[in-house]
């Protein structure tokens, strides 16, 4: 089978779906590799790099599409008058293509591609899973555009972002202010952490908390309980009150930071409006704020999609093409992603893609089968977050436990049945012996049941020394007449008495070595 | 001393046993809980030794003696990492007391019991010297399988439960010979034809046990020794050995059920032997081995922050703990979280990897159990896994077809980086391929845990 990738029409993407590194393990799977001329240029990869693992150059957009029945690019295909190429045009009816294709955003889009019966599959519809981890586009994207972020916010602001105390003077350090602490957040986190400032974060979900302590950040903790985590590890819409109490904690951290990278989205909704005109003012002159949610209407209300502009001597940077401006690095992830996902398409590594809609990773990308739209796929079994228990499982349990009514009961049954009758034949000297012997038992329950994991080991040689008690039944009948009656008890004497010494001793000596 | 005074100290010895179990459940005041055990069991010695019974001291000191001093002898120059086979070792000698005591009470012919007393007298007698020749046997086994003597593979032998089954049939038939013999004084042929088949039934039993299932039978073996007590305590009427046998019995059977929880396999599945009789093919382990050097190793530890140790059985053999805990100080040193995860049946016996821990000085309380520490992975930068196999195969999660599956494992697979230090690309005692060490995250250190470790130490300080 032909992979065809084009060079990227869209106005400034640098990106390119494939690396000489990942063609040539495609390759290894069994495909044809064929990369349009120029296509790495904008990302420093040449075309004789893609030569030299075995790719074929093609010439023009036109050939490739004509060639490949597998297209892999980074934006979904597009019109570019200026170029007079119509990527709808050229695809063939029938084709593969995997690109990024937001279906929800791009109905127009998803009619077309299926008019031309072909089969898609979308890099942003890869489910959230841990399987599914090496092949999240959206992931390693956001991780890039978070660097990157920090990077450009660094570019427009006149300071340092660590401190320092010279000769000339004290610098204070810059402080940073990273809402929403995703992928992309986080990754700023570390970036920003990493050149010196000091790193404040919020997110409407608790249990990123640890995550952003982990990256040595503050939490901004709001006093208020509500769960902002939705299903997919994405984060939901909130409570008025929540995001009035939110707004509150944003106005009082603008006046004192110096840069504020947002990150909120909420899947399928506009971005949430976060930093006001009047939050935006009040922030210090030279001030930097990066909107990564910039391509989704903003978190910050002056913010231009695409553009950097300077609005109450603040900067605020509106760019939504972050990951492209690292596009070496960016084209990189992207060109494993994709391997990745190929490597799962093609389970017998012989060349011939297998869209296998029973597999849960492979049916969440698929966006479209053959002309037939399959977006969106049923809801994912697995959540990365954990999910409150539902009441499914507990009626579960209730349902399995009744059959076993009877298994529970039986063996009381039995060993009611097994004491009656050894109660109904056994002398009294017996049944006395026999009630020590089994409240005993039931007190060597209910001691050891909790004993810690961590002594079990000197747990067991000291009942071990225990049960050289044993040493008392010989030491009783050591004085009975008869020669072999001594000689045996006394064996049983030593034999024991090695058991008690040994294990008390040993039992120390381990002991003795658990410190705290 | 009177016979009131001597149940007195039994009763006295009898709550310092509970209480030296009960103190041993925490670590705080386990110490004092062996001290109870001591105290204990020399009120119970002495008490018996002074008692109006025993009047020939000579055999009796000497043997005491002795016995005592290769006990302590033992005691003080085992090696941490031999502990298993030492408490095996043990428990074949209360075992065998266990026999020996049951043949000089059935040699003891001026019994005053009659009748029905004296039939469950002959009966306790059987009963004791089975069990403790199945503890003998068993643990003489368990005791060669550990030190590597026997081969530590299952041995199952054709219709091993028709086998079991035919021996128990004949110990019956041998009980009723005896019984019926003992009442004209007989009854000494059946009595050694029934020793010699339990012990033929306690080799065959724990032969058939796999090496990974050795902390059961370890713990189930304890429980076997406290048995045997207890039936030699019913067959001589005395009330502080039934007692203190089924507290070491019922503890030995709870620590066994335990250990089966931790594999997530049946008791019963684990006695009856053998690995693996249920389900398909596993599925087989393909994929690329990404190997890694010392100096490497070294590097990733220096960038990480949050480290997860996860020992194995390979530790104890390399004795790698004393460097381990080296070069946790010094990352701790340099503001590094590190801990240890230990796996519940790590190891060869129930807690093993605690004492090798604890030998090694590392303190306790950075040292954490699988419930603890498995929803933390995630968060892991390093996980290093040192001479473990099993314990850490995502096959147990997410393939019901092998041979360990459904036995919860500690999921270090999940952290940033994986680390497994290996001596080659050989199973696990278990048998079991694991795709942990093909997983695209796992990086492998093949060669001598100790050696390795000394390398990554040397490496790390410069």
């Amino acid at each position: 089978m032909k992979i065809g990738v084009p060079k990227e029409i869209h106005d400034g993407e640098k990106r390119v779906a494939t690396t000489p590194d990942a063609a040539e393990k495609i390759i290894k799977l069994g495909f044809e590799m064929y990369v349009e001329t120029g296509a790495g240029a904008a990302a420093n990869i040449s075309d004789d790099a893609y030569r030299e693992v075995g790719v074929t150059i093609v010439d023009s957009a036109k050939a490739l599409w004509q060639a490949a029945d597998l297209v892999m690019k980074v934006r979904g295909p597009q019109r570019r008058s200026e170029l007079a190429i119509d990527e709808l045009e050229l695809i063939k009816p029938g084709q593969h293509l995997i690109s990024f294709i937001w279906p929800a955003q791009n109905e127009e889009l998803m009619r077309q591609l299926a008019a031309k019966n072909t089969t898609v599959l979308a890099m942003d519809s890869v489910p959230r899973m841990s399987r599914a981890q090496k092949m999240d586009a959206l992931s390693s994207m956001a991780n890039i555009a978070g660097y990157r972020a920090v990077i450009e916010a660094a570019q427009h602001f006149g300071r340092f972002f660590t401190g320092q105390i010279t000769a000339a003077g004290k610098v204070p350090p810059a402080k940073v202010l990273v809402i929403g602490a995703g992928v992309a957040g986080l990754a700023a986190i570390g970036a920003a952490k990493s050149m010196g400032a000091i790193v404040r974060a919020f997110d409407t979900r608790p249990e990123v908390k640890e995550q952003i302590e982990s990256m040595d950040a503050e939490f901004l903790m709001l006093d208020f309980k509500e769960d902002g985590a939705g299903t997919g590890g994405y984060a939901k819409t909130m409570s008025k009150e929540f995001i009035e109490a939110e707004m509150a904690l944003f106005a009082r951290q603008a006046m004192e930071v110096d840069i504020i990278i947002t990150t909120a989205l909420i899947p399928g909704k506009p971005a949430p409006q976060l930093i006001t005109a009047g939050m935006v003012k009040s922030m210090k002159p030279g001030s930097v704020i990066v909107d990564l949610a910039a391509e989704q209407g903003g978190n910050c209300a002056l913010t231009e999609k695409d553009q950097v502009v300077v609005k109450h001597d603040v900067t605020i940077i509106g760019y939504t093409n972050l990951p492209s401006r690292l596009a070496n690095q960016s084209s990189q992830l992207y060109a494993t992603n994709l391997r990745h996902l190929l490597v799962d398409l093609t389970p017998n590594k012989d060349g011939v893609l297998n869209v296998n809609m029973e597999d849960e990773v492979i049916r969440g990308a698929t966006v479209i089968k053959e002309g037939a739209i399959t977006w969106p796929p049923p809801p994912p079994k697995l959540s990365a977050a954990p999910k409150p228990l539902n009441e499914a499982p507990a009626i579960n349990a209730a349902a399995g436990a009744k059959p076993s009514a009877l298994s529970q009961w039986l063996p009381l049954l039995l060993a009611g049945g097994a004491l009656f009758g050894v109660g109904a034949v056994a002398p009294e000297s017996f049944l006395s012996h026999f009630t020590v012997f089994v409240l005993a038992c039931f007190v060597g329950y209910q001691v050891i049941w909790n004993v810690s994991a961590s002594l079990h080991t000197p747990l067991m040689s000291v009942t071990n020394a225990i049960s050289g008690i044993i040493v008392i039944g010989a030491l009783v009948q050591i004085s009975a007449p008869g020669i072999m009656i001594a000689i045996l008890s006394g064996l049983a004497v030593l034999i024991a008495s090695i058991n008690i010494a040994g294990g008390f001793l040993v039992t120390r000596r381990m002991l003795e070595m658990f410190r705290k | 001393m009177s016979h009131g005074l001597v149940t007195m100290s039994y009763i006295a010895a009898s709550i310092l046993f509970i209480l030296s179990l009960s103190g041993l459940s925490r670590p705080e005041s386990s110490r004092r809980g062996n001290y109870f055990g001591m105290a204990g069991m020399g009120i119970a010695i002495l008490a018996t030794v002074f008692s109006d019974s025993v009047h020939s001291y000579a055999i009796l000191i000497v043997a005491l003696l002795i016995g005592g001093f290769i006990g302590s002898r033992a005691a003080a120059k085992v090696e941490m990492t031999q502990m298993p086979e030492l408490v095996a070792l043990m428990h074949s000698l209360v075992g065998l007391a266990a026999v020996l005591v049951g043949f000089a009470n059935f040699m003891e012919e001026n019994s005053p019991l009659l009748g029905a007393e004296k039939t469950i007298h002959e009966l306790e007698i059987f009963i004791g010297i089975f069990i403790g020749a199945v503890t003998f046997s068993g643990s003489v086994i368990a005791f060669g399988k550990l030190c590597g003597k026997v081969s530590g593979k299952p041995v199952l032998l054709p219709a091993r439960h028709w086998l079991n089954l035919g021996l128990f049939v004949i110990t019956f038939i041998l009980g009723y010979l005896f019984l019926s013999a003992a009442e004209t004084g007989g009854g000494t042929l059946p009595l050694l034809l029934m020793t010699a088949i339990a012990m033929l039934f306690g080799v065959h039993m724990v032969m058939a046990i796999g090496g990974a299932d050795m902390p059961v039978v370890v713990s189930m073996l304890n429980s076997y020794s406290g048995w045997a007590a207890a039936a030699t305590g019913f067959m001589l009427s005395n009330d502080l050995l039934i007692v203190t046998g089924a507290l070491v019995g019922s503890s030995g059977a709870i620590l066994s059920y335990i250990m089966c929880r931790a594999m997530n396999r049946h008791f019963l599945g684990v006695i009856a032997g053998g690995f693996g009789t249920t389900g398909g093919e596993a599925a087989e382990v393909v994929g690329e081995v990404f190997p890694i050097d010392a100096e490497e190793t070294a590097q990733l530890l220096r960038e990480s922050k949050n480290i997860v140790i996860i020992p194995g059985y390979g530790m104890a053999v390399a004795q790698a703990q004393h460097t381990v805990y080296e070069i946790t100080k010094l990352l701790i040193g340099q503001g590094k979280k590190v801990r240890f995860a230990i796996h519940p049946v790590a190891g060869r016996m129930p807690g093993h990897m605690n004492v090798l821990l604890a030998e090694a000085k590392v303190p306790y309380d950075i040292v954490f159990e699988m419930d603890e520490i498995n929803e933390e992975f995630p968060r892991v930068d390093v996980s290093i896994v040192i001479g473990a196999n099993d314990i850490v195969n995502p096959s147990a999660l997410d393939d019901p077809n092998s041979p360990i599956a459904g036995m919860p494992v500690l999921e270090c697979w999940k952290s940033a980086n994986t680390i497994v230090l290996k001596r080659s690309m050989a199973s696990g005692y278990a048998g079991v391929g694991n795709p942990l060490f093909v997983h695209e995250n796992t990086r492998m250190l093949f060669g001598d845990a100790n050696d390795r470790l000394q390398a990554v130490l040397k490496a790390l300080q410069v």
